[in-house]
């Protein structure tokens, strides 16, 4: 039996007044994983922006529902609080504010229970072992001073730790080294079951090695020109998107 | 869980805005006279040199203009400022003895509660008078005095007649003269030589009476070898009227002290608060101040360091939170008057609603100032593009044999910042608490806990509307 998470119908967004996503439609069942691939520019990141509510792109039609519930108009926080989280491609220094802090706050936030100190504190530490993280870096800054792979593991800890319905990935394994790419790839895998979904963007299949992938969709100026199994993910990588035509209405 | 505030244009302030019936004994007529002088006099039964003291300075006080930089104050008139109000009841040594109204003021600021966790002495000044003063008895077994001002000029006269207003004379600026004319209340200290006060010692001043000025007077004396921390606190309610607030601060630091002077200040929305603190330190003497600036309606506060011997050092941290209808003019004096004295300066600001805060200090190095180290950083963060925030760091190097280090920043919180902690689950307000928290962070780890607490509670008053 499948259950919707996500449904996007006819999504038409921009920032600025200029339209990057025109019209998109896309479902996402829970127990599923997504992979968005297409070119520079076509849209990839906008989308995962606007599925986490980012304020500086405006919705022009259609609309998202999560879990049955429109979605549109709610705040990120009110996204995050329903069980979607975004991987950053380039996550934000943040002075003064420590990982384990953060990740405290945001669990309560999510939850909306009380975190006591010390059972979190033992469980971050154990997903930083998983991920390889020196237990030093849950007192530091977030992310102030790391290098970009340990961005990228430290938003992997938060996903584990924060364990959302929908993870949005946008280009986690970008930049980093092959093993760098295997502790993301675990981590991922750790992540998903049955009761939850993943909307990968990737230039690297690598990452994509320990996960079943359900569905994959090429998108190309704010459109989703093709879509297919986990074997597009192999055709694009050994032919690229030039042979993809451009859907035209 | 949801039980923020969407936005915040003026902030609850109901712990401290609760204010009572003006039940005072005694008032006297608005304005300043000579009379008003002798009478203030009479009443707190001065000795002779005090009202001669105080006739001097009003004379001053009459002569001196208001200062031409800064703030505006122009709306501080004095003949509307009630200059003493003395509120109902005696002094006591024992809390039970305090009038009913004023001690639950002070238990809902938690007052009491903090002498019994963590305090080693503790004053409580309402309007002009202090009310309660107590001090551990194994402090006053060594020789250690604690004791509201007035008490000080009779017992300990000599003392007094030594100290009082040297550091800070009356002839130094309009508000000095005006302290000098109608001090009332404060707290003196004095610890003797190699007596270590481990504990902190706090003064808690609360402005009651509407329409009232507080010119407390502290004076503390760390004789050689000695140490102290005393802390200081501040409040308000608010009323529809200027209250003004002049107090004097004067601490000697004598040879191998050391003195950590601590304040939070929350004044209501309509205080003037134009107060003056200076240290004298003296060889090898450590003055360390730690200041909040909070509240208030427009502050001037600069407090300065003499660092008259050898070695002598200062260490100044401060916080400065200024909203809406706020304009905060604070930061710090250094004078090097002698070789291998240091001088480190460490502040941030925020400017929020329409508030403006500026960040001014000046740091004097004399010829004789060789080998002289001084470090200033003053980091400045803008919530919106409504607010001001000005930096004003004037440095005066008389000598070439010195290090001066400064940096100066001034930044905004970054909208992308914000989306990542919401996009964690954080609401927004919270997200920009915890970046502003983060942002004081370095400074706040150098003020006592229970006044960390305070200050992390006020920046959430101030933008998630709530206590903690």
């Amino acid at each position: 039996m499948t259950e919707t998470l996500l449904e996007i119908h006819d999504l038409h967004a921009g920032a600025a007044g200029r339209e990057i996503l025109k019209g998109i439609d896309l479902t996402i069942q829970k127990g599923e994983v997504h992979v968005i691939l297409g070119p520079n520019g076509s849209g990839k990141s906008t989308l995962m922006n606007v599925i986490m509510g980012h304020p500086g792109y405006q919705v022009t039609e259609g609309s998202l529902t999560f879990e049955g519930k429109d979605i549109t108009a709610l705040k990120t926080f009110e996204r995050a609080r329903a069980g979607i989280f975004l991987s950053f491609q380039t996550p934000e220094e943040i002075p003064g504010i420590t990982v384990e802090n953060m990740l405290r706050t945001a669990r309560q936030a999510i939850t909306g229970k009380r975190e006591r100190i010390f059972g979190f504190r033992k469980e971050l530490k154990e997903m930083m072992e998983e991920l390889q993280i020196d237990p030093s870096y849950s007192e530091r800054y977030l992310n102030v001073g790391f290098s970009g792979g340990e961005k990228k593991r430290n938003e992997i800890l938060q996903l584990l730790m924060l364990r959302p319905k929908l993870a949005l990935l946008d280009e986690t394994d970008s930049g980093l080294d092959v093993d760098a790419v295997q502790i993301v790839s675990r981590g991922v895998s750790k992540f998903h079951n049955g009761d939850n979904a993943c909307l990968i963007i990737t230039h690297n299949a690598r990452i994509l090695d320990k996960l079943k992938v359900d569905r994959v969709h090429v998108l190309k100026q704010g459109r989703i020109v093709e879509e297919g199994g986990p074997e597009l993910v192999d055709q694009i990588n050994r032919d690229g998107f030039g042979h993809i035509k451009e859907t035209t209405e | 869980m949801e039980q923020q505030k969407t936005f915040v244009e003026d902030i609850e302030r109901t712990l401290y805005d609760i204010r009572n019936e003006d039940h005072s004994v005694y008032k006297t007529e608005r304005g300043l006279t000579e009379e008003i002088i002798r009478d203030i006099s009479r009443q707190k039964k001065d000795p002779a040199w005090m009202l001669d003291f105080r006739l001097q300075s009003l004379e001053k006080y009459y002569r001196i203009p208001l200062p031409v930089w800064g703030p505006d104050i122009s709306e501080l008139n004095m003949d509307d400022i009630v200059t003493y109000v003395r509120p109902g009841g005696k002094m006591a040594g024992n809390w039970q003895e305090v009038p009913e109204e004023i001690k639950a003021t002070f238990d809902r600021l938690g007052i009491p509660e903090a002498e019994r966790t963590s305090l080693s002495g503790v004053g409580a000044q309402y309007d002009s008078e202090v009310v309660y003063h107590r001090v551990q008895k194994e402090l006053s077994d060594q020789g250690v005095i604690y004791t509201d001002f007035e008490t000080a000029v009779h017992e300990y006269e000599d003392i007094v007649k030594e100290y009082f207003m040297k550091l800070v004379p009356p002839k130094d600026h309009k508000f000095a003269a005006l302290h000098g004319a109608v001090w009332s209340g404060g707290s003196f200290v004095y610890v003797p030589e190699g007596v270590h006060v481990d504990i902190p010692l706090q003064s808690y001043f609360r402005l009651n009476a509407a329409g009232a000025g507080q010119f407390e007077h502290t004076l503390i004396i760390c004789e050689k070898n000695s140490s102290l921390h005393f802390i200081e606190g501040c409040s308000a309610p608010r009323y529809n009227v200027t209250n003004l607030h002049a107090g004097c601060v004067e601490l000697y630091v004598k040879e191998g002290a050391r003195l950590r002077y601590s304040t939070i200040e929350n004044w209501s929305r309509n205080m003037m608060n134009l107060n003056t603190k200076r240290a004298l330190v003296e060889k090898d003497g450590l003055i360390e101040w730690v200041s909040g600036s909070f509240g208030s309606h427009v502050s001037c506060l600069y407090p300065s360091s003499i660092l008259h011997g050898e070695n002598a050092r200062c260490e100044f941290t401060g916080v400065t939170f200024a909203s809406r209808g706020q304009d905060l003019d604070t930061g710090a004096t250094v004078v090097m008057l002698a070789p291998n004295t240091s001088a480190n300066i460490n502040t941030r600001t925020i400017s929020k609603s329409g508030g403006a805060a500026t960040y001014r200090s000046a740091v004097k190095v004399t010829p004789g100032a060789k080998g002289a180290k001084c470090l200033v950083n003053c980091e400045s963060l803008l919530l919106d593009e409504k607010s001001r925030s000005d930096t004003l760091p004037v440095m005066d190097i008389e000598t070439d044999d010195v290090e001066i280090g400064h940096e100066a920043k001034i930044g905004r919180i970054s909208d992308e910042a914000i989306f990542y902690l919401t996009s964690r689950g954080i609401a927004e307000e919270e997200a920009q608490a915890m970046i502003v928290r983060g942002f004081v962070e370095p400074v706040a780890k150098a003020l006592p806990l229970e006044y960390a607490v305070e200050m992390n509670n006020l920046i959430n008053l101030e933008l998630v509307g709530s206590m903690g």
